[in-house]
């Protein structure tokens, strides 16, 4: 394609698409941009200008402050826990689930499949869930949290399609002519194998038990077992509710406010912070995912 | 699918067959057995909770169980049809799930246009994938973030608007910007994530189409519309019929978060009343018979939707 002569009509759309383009993406990361820049500015001079792009009189009070909560630290132990318990569940189980169905000998694959996908499109719904983990009295408890997600039919699909396309039946029947059994093939031969998409699953699952905020507000009712998103959840959403509900303002209070504001924009950074490092690193793998889940819709 | 023989099945034939599908077993118990705890998970976690759906013709009394409560017919469905905000309710939810379907569909699809016309490889994935970064981000920080933005004494947007001589807006308090602060935050978070599938379409299409629909003299646009658009329209058909057949169940999570008592008029979706009914006022009958409803008509547009697509000589789900 490089060596096609470019026309001047074909360079002006590449020098559009180009600017337009930087401008998506500015716009996309700013948001970002400005959390992180507000978090180490003065929380006074955040609103000096008109827009941030630089610090405004590097400060880490608020990091400081943040760092002194208890909640904070209940918070990041309790996510640490579920993430990484959660996670290891959840591999383990799609790769369970994955490799029979990856097998053409598997006698019945059609159905397993069948009933699998089925539950995407069709659930019991919210309150009969609840139900079901109520009689298994796991209410309140890690089990909760880890357990009823354990297999993400999306990630079981593509991990699916994964040893299919990337482990050969020859190899397979060798290690029979051996006397191994599937068990053994499967994780001395198979999973070693496999350990790029193994990769992608712990992020695509990881992310998601370190995001998740929703089942633990429905199931855990002991604060000191709350994770980080909950207590996010209480600092950003209901006390901004309470902000722009516009409370008399005297100097003291709004004074009061502003440090309150620098907080916020610190505790979003330190709670995105694993990601926010991480990130630029696995984007690889990320990508790797999806192309890999692309192969079959 | 295989074909199935006119001949007539003979008892011979038939128990063959059986002892066949019985060695067939036998030579591979152990993806029978690696199977087990998947299907176990399924079963718990999926199936059982469909027994429970009963519970939305019964009154579930915790004391009698599932199976002990009294049946009552389509009472709490008849209830929650004539709560005067069903209408409410039933137009948020299509309302903003059909706006975000609008946003939300073409727009990453043109992103990943313009990513493809990127010449530069490098630049083309640094872009790219700082343009999936907010994807990441937690819900709950997301919604932050658009309040950060939105306030209306210190958010960037209401800076904007007053540095152009415009008097502040505060969107929260108006529920007439619900629906569009939903829908584009949304867009924020998705577009660059959702744009990778289709640039991974793209990658797929042989490069000979490009240098043929050159040769013929075919503009930039007209390769676009001509080569690269049919590639990748599986693709934009499969993950259509997906999202159209979630459109009942909307962002309910982020909903949740940005409801306040001011924008309730327009952020009541039928999952967030749900949940309120369900879990917070603990109608276990009444939530079950509003998730139910919530569902069986989201399936109904999942196969209608697929079936059209069937129709039209496109990809379908099945």
């Amino acid at each position: 394609m490089d060596t096609i002569k470019q026309t001047p009509g074909e360079k002006a759309f590449e020098a559009v698409n180009l600017t337009l383009v930087l401008l998506i993406t500015i716009i996309l990361l700013y948001p970002l941009l400005f959390v992180i820049l507000a978090s180490v500015s003065d929380p006074r001079r955040i609103y000096d200008t008109f827009l941030l792009v630089w610090p405004q009189g590097f400060n880490l009070e608020s990091y400081k402050a943040i760092f002194e909560n208890g909640d904070i630290w209940i918070g990041y132990r309790n996510t640490i826990l579920y993430t990484t318990v959660g996670t290891a569940i959840n591999v383990f189980m799609t790769i369970l689930g994955a490799y029979p169905l990856s097998r053409r000998r598997f006698y019945g694959k059609n159905v397993f499949t069948f009933l699998f996908t089925f539950t995407m499109f069709f659930s019991g719904g919210l309150i009969p869930t609840y139900l079901v983990n109520q009689s298994l009295g796991i209410l309140n408890s890690i089990w909760v949290l880890v357990l009823p997600g354990a297999i993400s039919v999306f990630n079981l699909i593509i991990m699916r399609t994964y040893f299919q396309t990337q482990i050969p039946v020859e190899l397979e029947e060798s290690a029979f002519v051996d006397g191994c059994s599937d068990w053994r093939l499967l994780f001395k031969i198979v999973l070693p194998l496999s350990m790029p998409i193994i990769a992608v699953m712990i992020l695509f699952y990881g992310v998601g038990h370190w995001n998740s905020y929703f089942d633990s507000l429905i199931y855990m009712t002991d604060r000191d077992k709350f994770p980080l998103q909950l207590f996010l959840r209480e600092i950003l959403i209901k006390n901004s509710m309470q902000d722009m509900l516009g409370v008399a303002v005297d100097e003291q209070y709004s004074q009061r406010m502003m440090a309150r504001e620098g907080i916020k924009y610190s505790i979003v950074v330190a709670s995105s912070l694993p990601l926010l490092i991480l990130y630029p690193l696995l984007s690889k793998f990320f990508e790797k995912g999806i192309l890999v889940g692309a192969i079959k819709g | 699918m295989e074909i199935q023989t006119a001949r007539k099945p003979s008892a011979e034939g038939f128990s063959r067959r059986l002892a066949e599908i019985g060695k067939q077993l036998k030579r591979n118990i152990g993806l029978y057995l690696i199977i087990a705890p998947a299907f176990f998970y399924f079963v718990i976690w999926h199936f059982w909770p469909l027994y429970g759906i009963q519970i939305a013709f019964k009154d579930y009394m915790p004391a009698l169980g599932i199976t002990g409560s009294p049946w009552v017919g389509l009472e709490h469905f008849t209830r929650f049809f004539r709560t005067f905000f069903f209408w409410d309710i039933l137009r948020n939810t299509l309302g903003i799930s059909v706006y975000g379907l609008i946003v939300g569909i073409p727009a990453p699809i043109i992103l990943a246009l313009m990513f493809n016309e990127i010449r530069r490889k490098r630049l083309r994935s640094v872009v790219q994938t700082i343009s999936y970064a907010p994807h990441f981000i937690s819900v709950v920080v997301a919604v932050g973030i658009l309040f950060f933005f939105i306030s209306p004494t210190t958010g960037v947007i209401n800076g904007i608007i007053t540095r152009f001589g415009g008097s502040p807006i505060d969107f929260m308090a108006n529920p007439s910007h619900f629906w569009h602060l939903f829908v584009w935050s949304g867009l924020w978070q998705s577009i660059g994530w959702s744009s990778l599938i289709y640039t991974a379409a793209m990658a797929g299409i042989p490069p000979d189409q490009y240098e043929a629909a050159y040769i013929d003299g075919a503009s930039r646009f007209r390769r676009i519309w001509h080569v690269t658009l049919p590639g990748i329209m599986p693709t934009i058909m499969i993950l259509s019929i997906m999202s159209i057949g979630g459109v009942m169940n909307v962002g309910f999570e982020k909903v949740l978060l940005m409801q306040t008592d001011m924008n309730l008029a327009k952020s009541e979706v039928i999952s967030t009343y749900m949940y309120k009914s369900g879990i917070v006022e603990a109608q276990y009958s009444f939530s079950a018979a509003v998730g139910l409803f919530n569902n069986v008509v989201n399936f109904i547009l999942l196969i209608l939707f697929n079936a059209i697509a069937k129709r039209a000589g496109q990809t379908s789900l099945w």
